[in-house]
């Protein structure tokens, strides 16, 4: 059973979102999606700055099995990229939702969002995925 | 080994489970109107007798002559060694092999060309080779694109010294996507880039900059001012090099003076150990640093250990490549060329460092007693001051086609006629020697000259 802490939102492609008190958001990739990718070997994150559109891919998580986009759930400007992932990619593994966090956005304001589910709606697509 | 194992039983068999009649049926479904009807170009069979007899005759009309053109490809001793070991069964094949478990020398062999390439450029990892210079010149375009975050602007300098067909590839290749490959002027005096010409691009986005050394006219190129000039203004360095100058020159790994040294080398690997063959195959060659390495398209081969704890090799970061990846991989070029890379690692291993080198200044001697012997000819003077390696533009007084076809009726390739891709410079000849040629073949080719001058303006 993956991990799905309640606090968090969550995308269909498995990414999750953290909105930090400074106004920015948090973003990282599921347990789900960690598991089912496999050992990660190579993250690679937008740099600080870049302006990013609403379902743009954004980072490249790669593992022993795949290389696989990252898309971005909000329209904004990348705050900061995770630095700690080039040299320790298996804080993705190990912690998806603490030190695994890939990117940090200034959402643009009014901007569209991706359709974001509670915990409880991204369980419920785990368990039609089969997961 | 047998490529085709299936016998007609088993064919028959495959056909007869799924319903199908004929191996023609199973391409009903390509429209009549896109399908080759015949293949009336193609000859009848002939065999192994007839074929020898064909090929000897066609090369025999080809003759023996003299080479003294350059322009990309170079003539070079070539020790037998190098095909005796080539040719054997065991590496005759052009890909790279996927099965680690079946391919322990083939894979060991590619290691061993990526650190001896890594080596000769001065940069930290290489790949398994691409398919020849030009298309590498493109690979490194796109490549920049990928791995210089800084720029968005897909704009790529390509310098008029650098060979014309290089440029034509990688506008074929990459033109398609985006990119832009924009001319820079050279200096007429020196046949060098115009570092006043770069001027001009400074304040806005450019992504990279090819840089040949030594450059298409033979002449070499001021690259540490240059790769200074790029990388203070976020742009990258991609070096296309001649590898057998590589062992008189510096690496372009140290290139410049902040010790940064070029992003990407790649480069056409035929002098090292590939005959001059009409054209091809030949091989391309591609290094960068680690640090990019993610962005570079192509096989890697890499060193690991099994289970128990024993060295062997196999390929790695593959999920860069299009079998991962698909549309996202960093090319669509995924295989190399095997069998021309198991050529010039032997030939690197046969020449080593000490062979290479002698090579490299031999050459270098040859070209300079060339150009000296060619402009002590009345009518005929250098195009450009300062130092070239192996070749270097000659002008003439006079058109040189008609000299040149004269000189080829008296078995003197006398080099390559820069009219077309260089009208300004005038009745201008890239010439070239390499340490094949003889003090007495530079004599030949002068007194076939005078030869070819006097018929011509009798003419």
């Amino acid at each position: 059973m993956s991990n799905v802490p309640p606090d968090l939102r969550y995308t269909k492609t498995h990414e999750w979102v953290r909105t930090l008190q400074d106004g920015t958001v948090e973003i990282g990739i599921t347990d789900h999606a960690q598991h089912a990718l496999g050992d990660l070997v190579f993250v690679e994150v937008p740099e600080s700055g870049r302006t990013v559109a609403l379902g743009e891919p954004c980072a490249v998580v790669e593992s022993v099995k795949a290389a696989s986009d990252v898309y971005s759930p909000v329209a904004g400007v990348v705050a900061a990229g995770n630095p700690a992932l080039a040299a320790e990619p298996e804080a993705l593994n190990n912690d998806p939702y603490g030190k695994g966090w890939l990117m940090r956005l200034q959402p643009t304001k009014g901007a569209a969002t991706a359709e974001l589910m509670s915990a409880a709606d991204y369980q419920k697509l785990l368990q039609t995925e089969g997961a | 080994m047998a490529f085709i194992p299936h016998t007609s039983a088993d064919v028959e068999s495959m056909l007869a489970t799924i319903g199908v009649s004929s191996i023609e049926q199973l391409f009903d479904e390509i429209p009549a109107s896109l399908r080759v009807k015949s293949l009336d170009g193609v000859p009848v069979a002939l065999n192994e007798m007839q074929i020898g007899r064909l090929m000897s005759e066609r090369a025999r009309a080809d003759g023996h002559p003299l080479c003294f053109i350059g322009a990309g490809a170079y003539e070079h001793h070539i020790p037998a060694a190098v095909w005796a070991v080539t040719t054997r069964g065991e590496f005759y094949s052009a890909y790279t092999p996927y099965q680690a478990e079946a391919s322990q020398g083939t894979l060991q062999l590619i290691y061993e060309y990526q650190t001896m390439m890594a080596s000769l450029t001065g940069m930290e990892v290489s790949n398994a080779s691409l398919y020849d210079g030009a298309s590498a010149v493109a690979e490194a375009s796109l490549m920049a694109v990928r791995a210089n975050r800084k720029s968005k602007s897909l704009r790529i300098l390509v310098p008029r010294t650098v060979n014309p067909q290089y440029r034509r590839v990688a506008v074929a290749t990459a033109g398609n996507q985006g990119l832009r490959f924009e001319d820079v002027p050279f200096a007429t005096d020196g046949g060098v880039i115009s570092l006043d010409a770069l001027k001009k691009f400074e304040g806005e986005d450019i992504t990279a900059l090819v840089i040949q050394q030594p450059n298409f006219f033979g002449q070499l190129e001021d690259v540490d001012a240059l790769t200074d000039w790029a990388h203070a203004h976020g742009i990258f360095v991609i070096a296309s090099v001649n590898p057998t100058s590589l062992a008189l020159l510096k690496p372009p790994g140290e290139w410049g003076t902040t010790g940064k040294g070029a992003d990407i080398v790649v480069g056409e690997g035929q002098p090292l150990g590939v005959p001059l063959s009409s054209g091809g195959p030949y091989f391309g060659f591609m290094t960068t640093r680690m640090e990019y390495v993610r962005q570079m398209p192509g096989r890697i081969v890499g060193r690991t250990v099994d289970l128990s704890g024993r060295e062997g090799f196999t390929l790695t970061l593959q999920a860069r490549e299009q079998h991962i990846r698909r549309a996202k991989a960093t090319s669509n070029i995924c295989t190399n060329q095997g069998l021309l890379v198991t050529a010039a690692t032997i030939y690197m291993s046969v020449m080593g460092p000490v062979g290479l080198e002698r090579t490299a200044a031999a050459s270098h001697a040859r070209a300079q007693e060339l150009v000296s012997a060619l402009t002590a000819v009345k009518g005929v003077r250098r195009a450009f001051a300062g130092p070239f390696f192996h070749e270097a533009v000659v002008l003439f007084d006079r058109p040189v086609a008609p000299i040149l076809a004269s000189l080829a009726s008296r078995g003197i390739l006398g080099g390559l006629d820069l009219s077309e891709l260089y009208p300004e410079l005038g009745y201008a000849v890239l010439v070239c020697a390499t340490e094949t040629k003889t003090t007495s073949d530079i004599q030949s080719y002068v007194t076939a000259l005078g030869e070819a001058s006097a018929a011509v303006r009798a003419a």
